[in-house]
């Protein structure tokens, strides 16, 4: 893209359905 | 503006944030100009209001680009509601043992009251610290990784208490299939080359206390005679980290961090973390003490002075970085791709719910600053949580949740702040610390500044590399 540089591919959304194991200290 | 957006100039590139979906773009003065009026729809509209600015094919053209981040879900994501992951009861996973509610030094900041929390001075028992180990285990469910931070006051102060349990929780290890991290809150003073050994044989993460510069930390860490520690303290931090070389404790996570406090008397503490770095220590932290007392707190009148400082800092970490001399600093380590899920975004800290401080007597507290606060005693290590209704409510207690944090453009990074701030200042829990927030949003701004570039220079070496 010209005017636009994108700088990650964020997973946020992703984990809305799959987070929650509570084993950080998958993704 | 779009509410789902946050843009911002760091350094002066132009950076946005699609709060719903975490991307990060960096673009031009122009497409800031567009998104001034672009919702997603009225292209038109944009195109009435700037083509007297702007060439019309430029817009057109960026506008493209606008809709194709949309339809990849990176741009004006949908808003997130609180995910069925985010379980409505929270297991404990992590405790904070006050192995020492005493302390050898006399920090002019201490929120632990010289290390007592105004309950008197005392250790933990090896009993208390046993029963600790096994209501954590008991309280975990199926949870695997379990934590466990050795806390004070001056946990060195008790040793023998700190062996006993460390060497309890292995064997519990064993015989339950759970997996403790240890970690280590210490001011150094007692740090002999015997403990090091210890502690680096039992895999113990180090958060060692230092204030930077030796000016800074000695007038702010004394100790109890009123003298500057920082010779002693450093002398035993080198030693330690020098220890620790060759081995793959970093690898593993068992960090051994530098960890200091800038008040209002060091407003320059960019000297203070390339102090450190300059010592050797390359794991470092500094962060804004949390006081009431007006010669060393912050008010709202110093929050500019505080954001010039960060965006020094920032200017000196990226210098560092580009010459390959760079060092970590903790708040500027931000995972922009692979951060972690909703359901802990939400959760936070799990002060309350998920986080437990035990106090040398056995009692439960929210956390390690709760220690001793009035009407935030949980219940104790005997008795179990006889309190049910304040985990509940630090569990319910989550940005989603909180009038000043539901529209805020951080609440996907900060997780609402620190609660024991919030109760300090404002005696509610759901009542955030402004002071606290703005500079948060401060750092997350340089936090995102330095990951993007960082990201997009290593992009660009490899494409260089490829042609």
């Amino acid at each position: 893209m010209k005017h636009i540089k994108t700088v990650n591919k964020p997973t946020m959304q992703k984990t809305l359905k799959t987070g929650g194991c509570g084993e950080c200290q998958k993704n | 503006m779009n509410e789902s957006i946050h843009i911002f100039e760091q350094e002066g590139e132009v950076l946005l944030l699609d709060i719903n979906s975490g991307a990060v773009h960096v673009i031009d003065a122009m497409v800031r100009d567009i998104l001034s009026v672009f919702t997603g729809e009225n292209d038109g509209e944009v195109l009435e209001k700037l083509t007297g600015q702007y060439p019309e094919a430029e817009l057109r053209e960026a506008l493209g680009e606008l809709h194709a981040l949309m339809e990849a879900g990176e741009l004006f994501a949908p808003d997130i509601n609180v995910p069925p992951t985010f379980r409505e009861q929270g297991l404990v996973k992590s405790l904070c043992l006050m192995v020492a509610q005493d302390c050898n030094l006399r920090c002019k900041y201490c929120f632990g009251d010289g290390g007592d929390y105004g309950m008197g001075r005392a250790v933990m028992s090896e009993e208390t610290g046993r029963k600790a180990v096994d209501f954590l285990i008991k309280s975990s469910g199926a949870r695997r990784h379990l934590e466990m931070d050795f806390f004070g006051g001056e946990p060195l102060m008790n040793f023998g208490t700190v062996k006993s349990v460390t060497e309890y929780a292995r064997q519990r290890e064993k015989e339950t299939g759970k997996k403790f991290k240890l970690t280590m809150t210490t001011n150094g003073m007692l740090l002999t080359d015997e403990k090091i050994k210890w502690l680096n044989d039992n895999d113990f993460a180090l958060v060692l206390s230092l204030d930077g510069r030796k000016e800074v930390n000695d007038a702010m860490r004394p100790d109890v005679g009123g003298h500057g520690t920082y010779d002693r303290i450093v002398k035993n931090f080198k030693r330690c980290l020098a220890s620790r070389e060759g081995g793959d404790y970093d690898y593993r996570g068992v960090y051994t961090f530098l960890r200091g406090t800038y008040t209002k008397k060091n407003l320059d503490f960019t000297e203070d973390v390339l102090s450190m770095n300059d010592e050797g220590f390359s794991i470092l932290s500094v962060e804004p003490v949390v006081s009431k007392n007006p010669e060393i707190g912050f008010t709202e009148a110093d929050l500019p002075r505080i954001y010039e400082e960060y965006d020094r800092l920032t200017h000196a970490y990226m210098e560092r970085h580009r010459a390959g001399k760079g060092f970590f600093f903790f708040h500027f380590n931000m995972d922009l791709s692979n951060g972690p899920c909703v359901a802990k975004r939400l959760s936070g800290c799990g002060a309350g719910h998920e986080y437990f401080a035990v106090a040398e007597n056995g009692d439960l507290y929210p956390c390690h600053q709760f220690v001793g606060r009035e009407g935030y005693r949980l219940g104790s290590l005997d008795e179990g949580v006889t309190n049910t209704e304040l985990p509940a409510h630090f569990r319910a207690c989550h940005v989603l949740n909180k009038e000043k944090c539901r529209s805020c453009w951080a609440r996907f990074f900060c997780s609402g702040g620190c609660h024991a701030n919030a109760d300090l200042f404002h005696g509610d829990i759901y009542e955030p610390y402004e002071v606290g927030c703005a500079i948060q949003k401060k750092r997350l701004e340089c936090a995102i500044y330095v990951q993007a570039m960082l990201a997009l220079e290593k992009q660009e070496r490899e494409t260089a590399a490829e042609a």
